[in-house]
């Protein structure tokens, strides 16, 4: 992980072109940005880069695409505020200042010889499609895998055409539902904690990564200790205001730590008594 | 449909009778039959007498409820390892929504009369029973509370 204290100018935001941008439900979008000085960021599965609308604003957006693959920044961007908003309204060719990457990282490497749960809710899935890219590109390595993804109705599902690509593979479980289909037939229809009793693995010898709402991620948690995973072994990606990106600000305090620097990837075990206290 | 020790294996490997033990297994094996239903056969509809309830041992059912201007209105799915209705144990007996096959479905059917009186005959079993009835009851009510929240509907404001 790149330390932010080593930047130079760390608040610097670099000059990204957007080269595509693709529509994935209705209001979330995955942006394909490159770099205007023609240098690949390298990043971690899990970390994030702030992405600026010039004369707008910035916001934290965590990378989805793949670390090992150099060639255009993906994020996955949710239009629901004026920055993101913006973002989403931008033409092919336009720019945006990015920096970073920021933040911790998901233990993919730390991982290995294991089985890994990854169960997404949401947007969540894009913070963690790159720790699954990791996972599937040293596939061997690993037990079983499993991608749980619970979503609002089967509209809101994301990369559609990548998680059919994923089911089709023999050696990945993936399980899709939603909290409601409105009369569509859809094979599981409930809560994405629902999916976890049916996970095909060792509990005792499990790694989960679990990224969504906050209030899901508490549900998740619960259901995979119920399961055995241990505390020390799930992994949870917090989301708080991120501001500066660097641990200056304090924007984003969670207990003694700030999700910005610390975070967001944070093994549950270390904040276990922070994330039971409300408000914080 | 397997023989009774057929049968009792096939139970004892269903989550919810693990570790019933081999007497309590054969009581309830005495009330059980394995049972098929096509996809888009109902297994019960809402207002029957419920007197049987299922451990579904492949497929997925919707669990629907109809409404009389938007048609059936799923609530949830159940799937493999997955208890079907738990209406058998309340009076009036009566089930409380539809139960539709999304595909083929192989399960076990309990007569819930006959374990009914197996539980009253012997407290320790009904006893049993509930405890385990009440874990499932508890995780889907935990489940339900979750889906009302809507959780991936709340947007943010960046």
């Amino acid at each position: 992980m790149p330390d932010p204290a080593a930047r130079v100018q760390p608040m610097l935001p670099a000059r990204y072109e957007l080269t595509r941008l693709r529509r994935e439900t209705s209001d979330t979008y995955t942006l394909e940005l490159t770099p205007v000085d023609g240098s690949p960021m390298v990043f971690s599965a899990g970390q994030f880069n702030m992405v600026y609308a010039f004369g707008i604003g910035e916001v934290p957006l965590s990378i989805s695409g793949d670390p090992n693959r150099p060639g255009p920044l993906l994020h996955t961007v949710r239009s629901v505020g004026a920055v993101t908003k913006a973002i989403c309204a931008l033409k092919r060719g336009a720019q945006v200042g990015v920096r970073g990457p920021y933040g911790s990282c998901w233990p993919v490497d730390e991982s290995v010889g294991s089985d890994v749960i990854i169960v997404a809710g949401g947007i969540g899935l894009a913070p963690v499609r790159p720790a699954l890219y990791e996972v599937l590109a040293q596939r061997r390595k690993f037990g079983n895998v499993a991608l749980l993804y619970g979503t609002r109705t089967p509209k809101d599902i994301l990369y559609r055409r990548e998680l059919h690509g994923w089911r089709g593979r023999f050696d990945l479980q993936v399980e899709v539902t939603v909290d409601h289909a409105a009369g569509e037939p859809f094979e599981h229809i409930g809560v994405v904690t629902r999916l976890i009793s049916g996970v095909h693995c060792d509990p005792h010898e499990t790694v989960a990564f679990v990224c969504g709402p906050e209030i899901m991620m508490r549900f998740t948690v619960v259901d995979l200790m119920e399961l055995g995973v241990a505390p020390e072994n799930i992994y949870i990606s917090m989301e708080r205001n991120m501001q500066c990106a660097v641990g200056l600000c304090g924007h984003c305090q969670f207990g003694p730590a700030f999700v910005c620097r610390e975070g967001a990837v944070f093994r549950y075990a270390d904040i276990e008594r922070f994330f039971q206290i409300r408000e914080i | 449909m397997g023989t009774q020790k057929g049968l009792e294996s096939i139970i004892a490997d269903f989550p919810l009778f693990r570790d019933l033990g081999p007497r309590n297994l054969e009581i309830v094996a005495g009330c059980a039959k394995n049972v098929r239903f096509q996809d888009g056969e109902y297994i019960f509809r809402e207002g029957e007498e419920a007197n049987v309830f299922y451990a579904i041992r492949h497929g997925q059912v919707s669990v629907d409820v109809f409404t009389p201007q938007r048609g059936p209105m799923t609530i949830q799915t159940l799937g493999e390892g997955d208890v079907l209705s738990w209406s058998w144990l309340f009076p009036p007996y009566r089930t409380l929504f539809d139960a539709r096959c999304l595909t083929l479905v192989r399960a076990l059917a309990f007569d819930g009369a006959c374990l009914r009186g197996k539980c009253d005959e012997d407290p320790s079993l009904g006893y049993e029973f509930m405890k385990r009835f009440a874990k499932i009851m508890t995780e889907r009510l935990r489940a339900t509370r979750l889906q009302l929240l809507d959780v991936y509907g709340a947007p943010g404001n960046a």
